[in-house]
C-alpha cells in the first residue's frame, strides 16, 4: 500500500501541471462544466446587463428540466454503450395520450395509460437490444418509427374527443413557487433517485459493469438481457414522464411535440461527459449539460443573428465543448 | 467460400426484391415501366444518402449529417445554376460535398471526439449553412438535368434514373474498392489497431472515407433538385432511412463488412414496400408502422442468423 502511495506521490511531483489539471477534471467532470456554465452566464450578462434575475433563472431552469430528463434516457442507455433515439417520440406519445384520454376517463387513467404505452415501447426496445441483440441505434430508431406511425393512426380515432390536459400537469409545467418553476418538485426527487440509484444500488452498478465490459460482466454472472429489459423499460418510463411534464408546459399536444428535443438530449448527455462507448458518465454532468444548452439557446436568441447562423453556432459550440472536454481528460 | 455463400445476404435481398416486385404486379396488374420509373426516381436521393452512409459505416464510423450535407449541396447547386451553366455548377457542388465530408472526417480525427458526436454537431452546422445560403426554397435547375432522370433510354423498361444512379455510384466506388485506399477503408473498419500496425495511415483513410461520403451526399443533393426543380434548405428524412438501409443491406455497424450493392438494393426494397402499400390503398400512417416493423424485424432476423453462424 505504501509503495503505491509513494509512486503516486512521485508521479504527482513529476507530472506537468496541465496533465494534473486534466486528471482532476477527469475525476470530477462536473467542475469544468460548471465553470463553462458560469462563463456562458457571464457572457450573457455582459451582452445584456441586467438580464440575470431570479425570473430569468426560473425560466432557464424550467426549460432545462424536460431536456435534462430526456437526456437522462440517453445517459442511462449510453452507460451500457447504447442510445435511445425513440425517447422523444415516446415523450410525444405519452403527452398526446394523456391529453386525449383525460376528457374520456379522467386524469388518473390518462396518466396510467400514457405511462403504460411508454413502458411498452421501452420493453420492446429492451427485448430487441437485450434478447435479439439488435444494435440499440437501429432498434430504437425502428421503435421510434413504429410509435410515430401508431400515434398517427391513433390520432384518427380520437380527433373528436378533444384534448384536455390535467390541471396538476399544468400546475407542474407552468406554475411557479417562490419564483422557481414547479417542475422542480418533480425533477429534484427524480434527479436524486438517478444520482443515488446509479451510485448505491446494484442495478446502477450493473449498468456501469455491462458498459465497461459486457463479456466480463456476463462471466461474473450478470444476466445481461434482464438488465437491458429493465433498463429500457425504465428509460421508456422516464421519457413518458418527461412527455407528461412537457405537455403541461407547452399546453398544446401535437404529433411532434417533444421531437425537437431528441438531438439536444443526446448533446446534453455527451457534453455532460457521458461516453457513448459505455461505462462512463454521471447524471450531475448531464444536468449541467442541459443547463449549458439552454443558456446557449438564450445567448444565440439574444445575438439576433439570422436563423442559419444561430444553428451553425449551436453545432460549433457542442463540438467545441466536447473537443475541449476530451482534450482535458484524455491524459488521464 | 463459394460465390453464393459470400454474397448470401445480397442474393437474399435480390430475391426479396423480386418477390416484392411480383407482389406489386399482383396488387396492380398495370404496374410496368412507368411504375418502375417513378420508383427509381423516388429512390434516387435515398440511394445516394445510403451509399454515403455505407462508406462511413464500413470505415467504422457513422455520419449523422448526411441529410444536412445534402441540403447544403442542393441549395448551392440551385443558387449557382441561376448564374452559370449546369456543368460548372455540378462540379462546384461535388467539390463542396467532398470538402464538407473531409471537414467532418478531419474534425473526427483531430479532435478525437467520437464520430457520432462530431457529426451530430456538424448536422447543426451544415443545416445552418444551408439556411444561410438560401433562406427560403428557391434557385433554379438547368433543364437538361431534370430531363436526364426522366423516362428511359438505351434499354426499354430500364429507368433512366436507375442508370444515372448506378453510373454515378459505380464510377466512384468500383475504382475505389480496387485501390489501396479502398482496402485501407475495409482494414480500418475491421480493426483500427491492426490496420495501424500494418502501416495504414488510419487518420488519412478516415478523412478520405468521410470525403467520399460527402461526395455521395453532393450527388444526393443534386438528385434532390433534379427531382423537385428547386433548392430546399431544410434537410429531408434521409438520415434515418439511410441508416436503416445500410444495416438492412448487410453492412455491419462497427465497420469492415459489407459493400454498396446490398444497401442500395435495400433502398429499393424499402421504397417498393411503400409503393405496394400505397397501391393497396393502405393508410399512409399504417405504412409508417409497417416500414418500421419490417426494418426492426429484418435486422433482428439478421442478428439471429449471425449468432447461429457463429455458434456452429
Amino acid at each position: 500500500m505504501s509503495m503505491i502511495d509513494q509512486t503516486d506521490q512521485a508521479e504527482v511531483e513529476s507530472t506537468p501541471l496541465h496533465v494534473r489539471i486534466g486528471r482532476f477534471m477527469g475525476d470530477y467532470p462536473v467542475i469544468p462544466l460548471i465553470i463553462l456554465l458560469g462563463c456562458l452566464v457571464g457572457v450573457l450578462e455582459f451582452m445584456r446587463p441586467g438580464i440575470i434575475s431570479p425570473f430569468w433563472l426560473g425560466n432557464t431552469i424550467k426549460f432545462a428540466i424536460p431536456l435534462a430528463m430526456l437526456a437522462a434516457c440517453q445517459m442511462l442507455t449510453m452507460l451500457t454503450a447504447g442510445i435511445d433515439l425513440s425517447a422523444a417520440v415516446v415523450a410525444t406519445v405519452s403527452a398526446f395520450v394523456v391529453a386525449s384520454v383525460t376528457p374520456l376517463y379522467g386524469p388518473f387513467a390518462g396518466v396510467m395509460i400514457a405511462l403504460g404505452a411508454a413502458v411498452l415501447v421501452g420493453l420492446v426496445n429492451g427485448f430487441g437490444v437485450g434478447v435479439a441483440r439488435v444494435h440499440p441505434l437501429i432498434m430504437t430508431l425502428g421503435t421510434g418509427l413504429i410509435a410515430t406511425g401508431c400515434l398517427q393512426v391513433y390520432q384518427r380515432f380520437v380527433i373528436n374527443t378533444g384534448a384536455d390536459i390535467p390541471d396538476f400537469l399544468e400546475w407542474l409545467g407552468t406554475g411557479r413557487t417562490a419564483g422557481m418553476p414547479n417542475g422542480l418538485f418533480l425533477f429534484v426527487p427524480f434527479a436524486a433517485a438517478i444520482l443515488l440509484g446509479l451510485r448505491y444500488t446494484g442495478f446502477g452498478r450493473l449498468l456501469f459493469a455491462l458498459g465497461s465490459n459486457e463479456h466480463a460482466a456476463k462471466l461474473s454472472g450478470v444476466r445481461s438481457w434482464q438488465v437491458f429489459m429493465a433498463l429500457y423499460a425504465l428509460v421508456g418510463l422516464i421519457a413518458g414522464i418527461t412527455g407528461l411534464l412537457y405537455v403541461g408546459m407547452i399546453r398544446a399536444p401535437s404529433l411532434s411535440l417533444a421531437n425537437p428535443l431528441l438531438l439536444p438530449s443526446v448533446a446534453a448527455a455527451v457534453i455532460g461527459g457521458t461516453s457513448i462507448f459505455g461505462g462512463r458518465g454521471s447524471y450531475a454532468g448531464t444536468i449541467v449539460g442541459a443547463l449549458i444548452l439552454t443558456v446557449i439557446g438564450t445567448l444565440l436568441t439574444l445575438l439576433q443573428m439570422p436563423q442559419g447562423a444561430r444553428v451553425v453556432f449551436f453545432g460549433l459550440i457542442i463540438l467545441g465543448v466536447t473537443a475541449l472536454y476530451v482534450r482535458l481528460t484524455e491524459n488521464r | 467460400m463459394s460465390f453464393a455463400q459470400k454474397h448470401a445476404w445480397t442474393l437474399g435481398l435480390v430475391a426479396l426484391f423480386l418477390v416484392l416486385l411480383g407482389i406489386t404486379k399482383l396488387v396492380q396488374p398495370t404496374f410496368g415501366a412507368s411504375g418502375l420509373e417513378s420508383l427509381a426516381r423516388a429512390a434516387l436521393p435515398f440511394a445516394f444518402a445510403t451509399a454515403a452512409m455505407a462508406v462511413v459505416v464500413i470505415v467504422g464510423g457513422i455520419d449523422l449529417s448526411v441529410a444536412s450535407i445534402m441540403a447544403v449541396c442542393a441549395v448551392t447547386a440551385a443558387v449557382l445554376m441561376e448564374s452559370m451553366g449546369a456543368v460548372p455548377a455540378v462540379l462546384i457542388t461535388l467539390a463542396m460535398g467532398l470538402g464538407m465530408g473531409m471537414i467532418n472526417g478531419a474534425l473526427i480525427v483531430l479532435t478525437k471526439v467520437p464520430d457520432i458526436v462530431v457529426t451530430l454537431a456538424m448536422l447543426f452546422v451544415w443545416e445552418g449553412t444551408a439556411l444561410l445560403i438560401l433562406n427560403a426554397p428557391g434557385g433554379t435547375v438547368a433543364d437538361g438535368l431534370q430531363s436526364a432522370i426522366a423516362g428511359s433510354f438505351l434499354v426499354d423498361g430500364l429507368p433512366n434514373a436507375l442508370i444515372v444512379m448506378a453510373f454515378a455510384i459505380a464510377i466512384v466506388w468500383i475504382p475505389l474498392k480496387r485501390s489501396k485506399l479502398g482496402l485501407s477503408i475495409y482494414a480500418v473498419g475491421s480493426s483500427e489497431l491492426a490496420a495501424f500496425r500494418s502501416g495504414v495511415a488510419v487518420g488519412r483513410t478516415k478523412i478520405a472515407a468521410y470525403g467520399i461520403c460527402g461526395l455521395f451526399c453532393a450527388m444526393g443533393g443534386l438528385s434532390l433538385i433534379m427531382l423537385t426543380g428547386i433548392g430546399e434548405p431544410v434537410p429531408g428524412p434521409y438520415l434515418l432511412a439511410s441508416v436503416a438501409a445500410v444495416v438492412l443491406g448487410g453492412v455491419v455497424l462497427g465497420g469492415g463488412i459489407g459493400g454498396l450493392l446490398g444497401p442500395i438494393i435495400a433502398v429499393f426494397i424499402l421504397r417498393i414496400i411503400r409503393t405496394i402499400l400505397t397501391l393497396a390503398a393502405v393508410d399512409p400512417n399504417v405504412t409508417t408502422i409497417i416500414e418500421g416493423t419490417i426494418m426492426v424485424g429484418v435486422v433482428m432476423f439478421g442478428a439471429v442468423l449471425m449468432m447461429r453462424r457463429r455458434s456452429t
